[in-house]
């Protein structure tokens, strides 16, 4: 009994705010990505901060610091789009209880906030950390016709308050068959597309009347679902759109034309066919996790299509995203692993799991590479991250060593 | 670019068979493989050794020194690269197959052979892996879902026209598989619709019900022979196809290839094998490592699956990488399957080299996608391992097998090369792309309940 209740009370003073451990990590190579690659050198982080990165010989460790080491140091991970958090490491099972990232009670619900959902003590989140994630954009999956919001956090295991970095972020669109399922849902491409149209001229009409309320006699009935478009219409919130096939990443594009939204593309299996079109539109593209099934409407996938990306200079990050029955893709490292090995190269691999996805989400002035002032988010491999027989040998997030275990 | 490459080799050979065909004096063509570092699996590795095939079989290996290539023999210059065998892949669902149906729980005598589309992609994607045996396996949606088949991949400049043109042969002449058996959750349907079962007491009960029911028809065969062996027509049970298969199976010529989980799932497995006495490989084992010792003291082999994260579903919730390693040591013959379209066939690799990163030896990883495999299948003397007299498949690769910056460049199956990375074609299927993919997921029949978060 007593014991049960030290366990409790351990567990409310771990939840509580990080007192950022001070941490120092050695390392032969560190990958700054910001910047030029250093040889044996040392990142400090004090108070959940990068204080200072350089060689060895030129940056003293403070008293008081742990000190870590590494054969290969890159920043934390950031997953650009996955819905750990709401999905749950049990998957897909009647008896399951954590699978949150779809709702079929309707096919638009853009009311659905991903923080009502998102489950700090997920076990896949530690599982996915102590692979390097150390920042995720995760939320509603993709599937419903507009299936909700996503949010940005830390996969750090702490309360919502402390995991979040954004509550809300964009809103998740599916331009595809599998938005043809569930209760009310459209029956074709051509009605998928109209009723997408319908839904935003509903929350334009429901913006105007925001907008010419004076002040005068009752404020317009709050509608959550509309006031979450009014936000992807004001540009304060994209799109999420995932398409794949030719067709439907040409809708989407449509739908940004046409409404002057900010559409990301998500997952984009057939991207390769309309490159010119992407780039000419602005949008960035979240590829699909490079080892994603490659049937049905992801059957013309490639492992070449974020290195063709890259040679075409469309912005792009690679994620992990949402695989259904026995998912593999939840391992961000390992996603761009192939990737790295089909023509994207190091480097630019790296980029897209750090430094692009940061800056795509809006949060480069705190994650993405290792710079003094940024967060301490730091992971640790005993060779190339993306060779498979390495292993990451830790994870640092603010400071905080987040995993120790060797993967 | 890559095209005037590739016409070269095949004018030549165009000619030479052209050349074999008119005149039947000329012997049949040596194709020597040089200067890599030949892996053969049984043997260890020969750095700049030279390989002999002709007609479909290897004929020697060794050392430069030790191998003379013969005069007019086609070199194929594999220096710098990596030359194995063929991988052998004991699980996979391409082809887009599907045997028994919502009916009922238990028809070993439905055949997965009879719905493999030849013209699948998928099949080229498995060569553009380094695949060249499989083992075509129904679904587990079913406590037995049918026959499964052993297929070589056959696949040259025309795309074979019948499965039969890829079908391993029984020495009776039939296509020769295993039994596809299953466990645990995906068979267990709790509507028990179609006399599926609800619990694992019941599966195990329906199993056990129908291998007495064939050892009971097995014993009315043996009265109804006389002391010559000569049947009396009248007292013959009338046929039933599903028992014939089990007395295959009973009989040792079916192997059971039995998809199961948890340890206890295991363990039952290892029990209904006990008591009726069939040859079994436990297929996925996410749980192997719990019982390690128990399977390694039964003596069965183990076809492992390796996918990125646990949970998958609740009973592959404490599926680690880790297991490879631990059933190696403690003993255990062990391979890995891709199970594809769960894991990628060109990714087949990738398995055994992540459970080098959890603790496999790189011999036992390198043996669990090639020899090991053929064991479990009955074809140890016919691939496996790049060993005289045994069938020609082999795979030129750029470099270290288990790295994942290695390609698979070349794949050759009885002598031929019927995967060139250089062709604009095969390379399509190799990194995907307009055209590479496969319309239609395989037919699982019975997984609805398991897959209905996902749309379509």
């Amino acid at each position: 009994m007593s014991s049960k209740i030290t366990a409790a009370l351990f567990g409310l003073l771990a939840a509580g705010p990080i007192a950022a451990a001070q941490v120092a990590v050695k390392a032969e190579t560190i990958h700054t990505v910001s910047g030029p690659v250093i040889k044996d050198g040392v990142v400090v982080v004090t108070d959940g901060k990068i204080a200072a990165v350089g060689p060895a010989a030129e940056v003293s460790i403070p008293a008081g610091h742990e000190v870590l080491e590494a054969k290969v140091l890159v920043p934390g991970f950031v997953d650009v789009r996955a819905t750990v958090g709401l999905t749950g490491i049990y998957n897909g099972d009647d008896q399951a209880h954590d699978q949150d990232m779809l709702e079929r009670s309707a096919p638009i619900q853009p009311g659905l906030r991903a923080i009502d959902a998102y489950n700090p003590r997920e076990e896949l989140l530690e599982y996915i950390r102590s692979f390097g994630v150390t920042t995720i954009h995760t939320g509603h999956a993709p599937g419903p016709l507009v299936s909700g919001q996503t949010m940005i956090a830390k996969t750090r295991t702490t309360t919502l308050a402390d995991a979040v970095m954004k509550p809300f972020f964009g809103v998740a669109a599916t331009l595809s068959p599998k938005a043809q399922s569930g209760a009310g849902a459209p029956g074709t491409r051509g009605k998928t597309y109209a009723m997408l149209r319908e839904a935003l001229i509903g929350a334009e009409a429901y913006k105007a009347k925001l907008e010419s309320y004076d002040g005068e006699g009752a404020p317009p009935a709050r509608d959550l679902a509309k006031e979450a478009l009014v936000a992807v219409l004001n540009g304060e919130a994209p799109l999420i759109v995932t398409a794949n096939q030719a067709q439907d990443i040409a809708s989407a594009l449509r739908l940004q034309e046409e409404f002057s939204v900010k559409v990301w593309l998500d997952m984009a299996a057939e991207v390769y066919t309309l490159m010119d079109e992407v780039k000419a539109a602005g949008s960035p593209v979240l590829i699909h996790p490079t080892t994603y099934r490659a049937y049905s409407e992801t059957k013309n996938l490639s492992f070449t299509t974020a290195a063709k990306l890259a040679e075409a200079g469309v912005p792009f990050a690679i994620q992990t995203g949402y695989e259904a029955y026995v998912p593999k893709v939840r391992v961000l490292v390992f996603e761009a692993a192939i990737a790295a090995a089909h023509g994207l190269g190091f480097e630019r691999t790296l980029e897209s799991i750090t430094l692009s996805p940061a800056k795509l989400l809006g949060i480069a002035d705190r994650v993405g590479s290792i710079e003094v002032g940024k967060d301490g988010d730091l992971a640790l491999f005993n060779g190339d991250p993306f060779e498979y027989t390495t292993h990451c040998t830790g994870v640092v997030i603010e400071g905080e060593v987040a995993s120790r275990a060797v993967r | 670019m890559s095209h005037s490459r590739l016409s070269m080799p095949r004018v030549l050979f165009g000619v030479a068979a052209a050349l074999l065909f008119l005149s039947p004096i000329v012997g049949a063509q040596t194709t020597a493989i040089t200067g890599g570092t030949l892996l053969p699996i049984d043997a260890p590795a020969i750095e700049g050794g030279v390989m002999l095939v002709e007609g479909g079989k290897i004929t020697a290996i060794g050392a430069a020194d030790a191998v003379k290539v013969p005069a007019g023999a086609v070199v194929v210059d594999a220096t710098g690269k990596v030359v194995m065998p063929g991988l052998v892949d004991t699980h996979s669902h391409i082809g887009g197959i599907g045997a028994a149906d919502s009916s009922g729980p238990l028809q070993p005598g439905v055949r997965v052979y009879d719905s493999i589309n030849v013209r699948s992609s998928g099949f080229r994607r498995a060569l553009a892996g380094g695949l060249t045996s499989l083992n075509i396996m129904p679904g587990s949606g079913h406590l037995s879902s049918g026959q499964t088949v052993y297929v070589k991949l056959r696949y040259g400049d025309s795309t074979p026209r019948t499965i039969d043109a890829i079908t391993y042969r029984f020495p009776d002449g039939a296509p020769m598989g295993g039994l596809k058996m299953a466990n645990g959750t995906n068979s267990i349907r709790n509507e028990g619709k179609g006399g599926f079962p609800g619990t694992r007491g019941k599966s195990a009960f329906l199993v056990r019900s129908l291998f007495i029911q064939a050892q009971e028809y097995r014993a009315k065969i043996e009265r109804a022979v006389d002391e010559d062996g000569n049947p009396d027509e009248s007292k013959l049970p009338d046929r039933n196809l599903h028992l014939e298969t089990l007395l295959e199976v009973l009989d040792g010529k079916r192997i059971v290839h039995h998809h199961t989980h948890r340890h206890d799932d295991i363990l039952t497995v290892l029990r209904l094998a006990e008591e009726f006495g069939f040859r079994v490989v436990l297929h996925h084992v996410s749980e192997g490592w719990r019982v390690a010792d128990e399977i390694a003291a039964a003596k069965v082999p183990c076809s492992a699956i390796l996918v990125d994260s646990p949970g998958g579903k609740l009973e592959a919730l404490n599926l680690v990488m880790e297991c490879g390693g631990i059933l190696e040591k403690a003993g255990v013959r062990t391979a890995f399957h891709t199970d594809d379209w769960i894991t990628d066939s060109r990714l087949f690799f990738r398995s055994a080299a992540l459970a080098v990163r959890a603790g496999m030896t790189r011999q036992g990883a390198l043996e669990s996608l090639t020899l090991a495999g053929a064991e479990m299948m009955d074809l140890q003397d016919r691939v496996g391992s790049l060993t005289p007299g045994k069938d020609a498949d082999f795979i030129i690769l750029s470099g270290d097998p288990l790295s994942v910056y290695t390609r698979v460049e070349e794949t050759w199956v009885e002598g031929e090369k019927v995967f060139d990375l250089s062709d604009p074609k095969d390379q399509l299927y190799a990194e995907g792309g307009y055209g590479a993919g496969e319309e239609i997921s395989p037919y699982f029949c019975c997984y609805d309940h398991l897959m209905k978060k996902e749309a379509n």
